[in-house]
């Protein structure tokens, strides 16, 4: 059996519900209703056994975290443990008050999601009306409040051409940091891929702006910049490696090594709070089936990098090889990675705007959950 | 909170301290001091906890270096070149200011 690490942070999916429709959600098709999402004493319960296996950084997401009326029981339960404590946000529903009433309860840190600085492209990408106004607002709020703000913005072949002003309104913001996630196609953004997929100028053109940005706010902002794995030449080291650092946590309590894990036919999730989450984390066959390095096939079995970025992620090698134990195609040493790349190449000669969104939507594909 | 326009640098005047938002606490599982922030957590070795302990915004770096080259018996300048190098790492990442 693989060596056990102890998890280091903890995915908290509180609820799907959310006010924003992005077609490039990570979030999976199949959205549960808020009628399975977990009540406040099976979360308060997790986070107590999170804080007791070893975690120390919570991510409370969603959908919308805030819709949630019980955020700040959960927030205080997580800073009494010493747990450092994320909101991730749209932002759009929240007031200034709430956000110092969540500070004053122990909150550490907010991440808001921006869509575009465009009002119209951003009410399109999130069908949501004036969405941008509010975001901007409330990250005003935080500078004043005293809370670190992250600014999350996911770019795509119909957004790229805003990098550089986006970053530049990050640092008149005041954010702490601003991570520049090139859209990886899972969830509801593999849906809409053939919509989304930028062009290898676009993303050359991105760690440029990227690059000159980090030394010129060094020290300033905080710049992490992911590209979308088809364009990358080695993957991305995913979760750290399966069930090795991260746990996901889905609105009705199902574990899960990685938020995408649902889509890997076999995998069988336990719950909590019906199962302990040491349990789940230590001996659930979901855990078991990709930690370590045992399950690899070449060319990962024998590569020199396994240790460094683990084979990449299990779901994409799922999605585009059929395997989930093949290496992520998002590596040049993948049979499979030529095809990834020619697949990207032709989906982003599309020019912007001639493919439609299928936007996100509870219940909206097959019969819902 | 004031925007913040200029990289921090760090010499033998300044008087570093942690940030608000960034905790420094024990990890009694894993046997180590942890230093939390958004979306980072450093595991601190002995010398990293013993520098942090010290940056507590009113002792110079200047006067943290003589501290640890007393504590560590080492040369001032060699310690207080290493703890520079360490701190203007920490204020890069806006751990310190």
């Amino acid at each position: 059996m693989p060596n056990l690490s102890l998890p280091t942070g903890l995915l908290a999916e509180l609820t799907y519900r959310c006010p924003l429709q992005c077609p490039y959600c990570y979030n999976p098709l199949e959205l549960t209703k808020a009628d399975k999402d977990l009540d406040t004493a099976a979360w308060l319960s997790v986070f107590e056994q999170a804080a007791d296996l070893g975690v120390l950084h919570v991510h409370l997401s969603g959908g919308e975290p805030t819709l949630r009326p019980d955020l700040e029981e959960l927030v205080a339960c997580l800073a009494n443990r010493g747990v450092y404590t994320n909101l991730i946000t749209a932002a759009v529903n929240i007031s200034k008050e709430r956000l110092q009433g969540l500070k004053d309860v122990g909150l550490n840190h907010v991440q808001i999601s921006f869509q575009s600085l465009d009002k119209d492209r951003a009410d399109n990408l999130s069908q949501y009306k004036g969405g941008l106004a509010k975001k901007i607002e409330a990250a005003k709020w935080l500078r004043e409040i005293g809370l670190p703000l992250t600014v999350n913005v996911p770019f795509h072949r119909n957004n790229l051409d805003e990098l550089d002003g986006i970053i530049d309104m990050s640092v008149d913001l005041g954010a702490h940091r601003i991570e520049i996630a090139q859209v990886q196609y899972y969830g509801w953004a593999l849906l809409n891929r053939a919509a989304l997929m930028p062009t290898r100028e676009q993303v050359a053109e991105a760690m440029e702006i990227a690059d000159a940005a980090k030394k010129k706010y060094l020290g300033i902002l905080n710049i992490d910049h992911v590209i979308t794995d088809y364009y990358a030449k080695y993957p991305k080291p995913c979760m750290g490696g399966w069930g090795a650092e991260i746990i996901n946590i889905t609105p009705d309590g199902r574990v899960m090594p990685c938020h995408a894990a649902g889509t890997i036919p076999g995998l069988e999730f336990d719950r909590v709070p019906d199962t302990p989450l040491k349990q789940i984390w230590e001996m659930s066959s979901a855990f078991q089936k990709f930690r370590g390095f045992d399950w690899m096939v070449e060319p990962c079995r024998s590569c020199d990098r396994k240790e460094i970025d683990f084979g990449g992620c299990r779901c994409q090698a799922m999605a585009l090889t059929g395997d989930a134990a093949q290496a992520d195609p998002a590596c040049t040493l993948s049979p499979h990675h030529e095809r990834m790349r020619d697949m990207a190449v032709e989906e982003a000669a599309v020019e912007g705007g001639e493919v439609p969104f299928t936007y996100r939507k509870i219940g909206s594909l097959g019969d819902g959950v | 909170m004031d925007v913040q326009t200029t990289r921090v640098i760090i010499s033998s005047a300044v008087r570093p301290k942690l940030r608000p938002y960034v905790h420094m606490r024990r990890d009694d599982l894993r046997g180590n001091w942890v230093l939390l922030s958004p979306e980072r957590i450093m595991t601190l070795d002995e010398v990293a906890r013993a520098i942090l302990k010290l940056c507590d915004g009113k002792q110079s770096v200047d006067e943290i270096a003589v501290n640890l080259a007393k504590a560590f018996q080492a040369p001032k300048d060699v310690i207080e070149a290493d703890v520079t190098e360490f701190l203007q790492e920490l204020a890069d990442q806006l751990l310190i200011d």
